[in-house]
């Protein structure tokens, strides 16, 4: 019982590491304001059902629904990358209400707010889909470290930093931040992709904000900039959340309480400890 | 070299730029000098490809660079510094550099002893004081392949000691036969060390010559010194 609970656990620290460390590499690293970060995920999460649903082979739909995401995620950042300020962030803020709006009135892809059921399984055994997802995130954490480390990983910090500088040096800021976008939205997608197949079921809901308060909260919790901060981070506090299930007499508590306490954590590393627990970079 | 051939620019009403020409000479250093508003630090940004002039054109190494997005043009050759340092403050001095090119430790260590900045390059670059990062920038400029290095203002807002230290570097500089085009305030130093002397007022150049013709002009001490 304890053991397929762990398993549980597992196999979704494995999907947030890997929609969290995502999300770091735009916010942290490029330091693009990416509000829609969900919604990447969302569309990862619809594509692969709908096309399991149809009978297409799981790693094919996986991939297909991360290269949708990317094709989104660089038309976004296309659109946005020569603007100044924070447009990205209200782009992708309306990205978000535009999927909500979306999923729940085209009933004949999505079947609006009833959503989706009996999305297939990947594997049937549960600890096997938990070695899956936890490969997968390993593979992506490692991506994301020799991209960090590479010299387009160091422009992308370069450009956080200072955008006309990067310019001044030879660098195509609008380029690299395509490039950012492409690789975030791809894997927040495959992340979706990953919980779609766990939990069997999708529908509107995949897009609500309270879902963004959350990766977020681990994010700036681990710190910006910091894979290893984001990595720890996803444990600890979905650790914490599941807590809440064994301190609570009531369960109708639950779902409220851990809500509220992202919200509050969010707002006391915000007050005390901007930089996070292994950030480099303030918020 | 760098020529330019009539560059206006006005942001609103104001005339920062008005048909300004000059060229810079290979292996010589070229000083702007002029009041506070010149117009000098936007001559800078129009090079650079940061800002659009609203007409005129730029020719770098007989190349047409007018309108190209400022990576092209420092692809092309001109490498830069900035009024206000402009550091990457949350990556190490050795990150600040291998942005700028991709080179060994020994090349980047000898590149910040040429600049007198003695520190580790795992340092953070928001932990060096203003002046450090001065010349960590500086240090990145010159690693930067360039064939023209436009410096503004480099001795200014930092303390005595460093201010000394950016004149050796840049009399360094002239010694190894660098191009450069410089912005600075200290007369004394501008007429010891450079080649060619340009002088600007209100948007336009106002006198250009050797620094000992400079000096003489009555037109430039009146637009120093008001009339
Ligand atoms: N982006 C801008 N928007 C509006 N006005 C500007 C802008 N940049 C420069 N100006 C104006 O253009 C004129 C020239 O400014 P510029 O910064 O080029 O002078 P400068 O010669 O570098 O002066 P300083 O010695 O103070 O650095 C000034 O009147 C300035 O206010
Ligand atoms: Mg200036």
């Amino acid at each position: 019982m304890i053991h397929e609970y762990l398993i549980q656990l597992l196999t979704i620290i494995s999907i947030y590491a890997i929609a969290v460390t995502s999300l770091n590499l735009t916010m942290g690293f490029t330091g693009l304001i990416n509000l829609g970060h969900m919604v990447f995920f969302g569309i990862g999460a619809y594509a692969s059902a709908l096309l399991t649903l149809n009978g297409v082979p799981w790693y094919f739909a996986m991939l297909i629904a991360g290269i949708l995401a990317s094709v989104l995620g660089i038309a976004i950042a296309a659109i946005t990358a020569r603007l100044k300020g924070d447009y990205l962030a209200m782009v992708t803020l309306g990205l978000v209400f535009i999927a909500i709006a979306v999923s729940r009135n085209w009933i004949s892809l999505t079947r609006g707010a009833l959503g989706l059921p009996g999305v297939p399984d990947i594997i049937r055994n549960n600890f096997y889909y938990m070695v899956l997802c936890m490969s997968i995130a390993g593979i992506c954490i490692f991506i994301f470290y020799k991209l960090i480390n590479s010299q387009t990983g160091r422009v992308f910090q370069a450009i956080r930093d200072d955008e006309t500088a990067a310019a001044v040096l030879g660098k195509n800021t609008y380029f690299y931040k395509i490039i950012s976008m492409a690789v975030s939205t791809f894997f927040a997608a495959i992340a979706g992709s990953l919980l779609v197949h766990h939990i069997n079921f999708i529908d509107p809901t995949i897009f609500d904000l309270e879902f963004l308060v959350v990766i977020v909260t681990i994010l700036v919790a681990g710190g910006l900039a910091s894979i290893k901060g984001s990595v720890i981070s996803v444990f600890a506090l979905l650790a914490l959340s599941e807590a809440m299930r064994f301190v609570l007499v009531s369960p109708a508590l639950i779902g409220p309480v851990r809500e509220m306490m992202f919200e509050v954590i969010l707002i006391l590393i915000l007050l005390f400890k901007p930089k996070g627990i292994f950030g480099k970079v303030d918020v | 070299m760098l020529s330019l051939n009539n560059i206006c620019k006005s942001f609103g009403g104001v005339k920062a730029v008005d048909r300004c020409s000059f060229k810079t000479e290979e292996n010589e250093i070229t000083s702007l000098i002029g009041p506070n508003g010149a117009g000098k630090t936007t001559i800078f940004n129009i090079i650079s490809g940061l800002t659009n002039p609203d007409s005129g054109t730029i020719r770098l190494l007989n190349k047409d660079i007018t309108g190209m997005p400022a990576y092209k043009i420092a692809q092309s050759g001109i490498s830069r510094t900035f009024q206000l340092t402009k550091v990457f403050r949350n990556v190490t001095v050795k990150d600040n550099l291998l942005i700028a090119k991709n080179t060994s430790e020994a090349e980047m260590k000898k590149m910040l002893e040429s600049v007198y900045l003695h520190k580790p390059l795992d340092a953070i670059a928001s932990e060096l004081s203003y002046g450090q990062q001065r010349l960590l920038e500086i240090a990145r400029a010159l690693l930067k392949p360039h064939a023209l290095l436009m410096l503004d203002e480099p001795t200014a807002g930092v303390n005595p000691r460093v201010r000394q230290e950016l004149k050796l570097i840049l009399k360094n500089l002239k010694k190894q036969g660098k191009t450069i085009l410089l912005i600075e305030h200290d007369m004394d130093f501008v007429m010891d060390i450079s080649d060619k002397v340009i002088v600007m007022n209100e948007g336009k150049v106002l006198r250009e010559g050797k620094p000992k013709d400079i000096v003489k002009d009555k037109k430039v001490l009146e637009a120093y010194l008001g009339k």
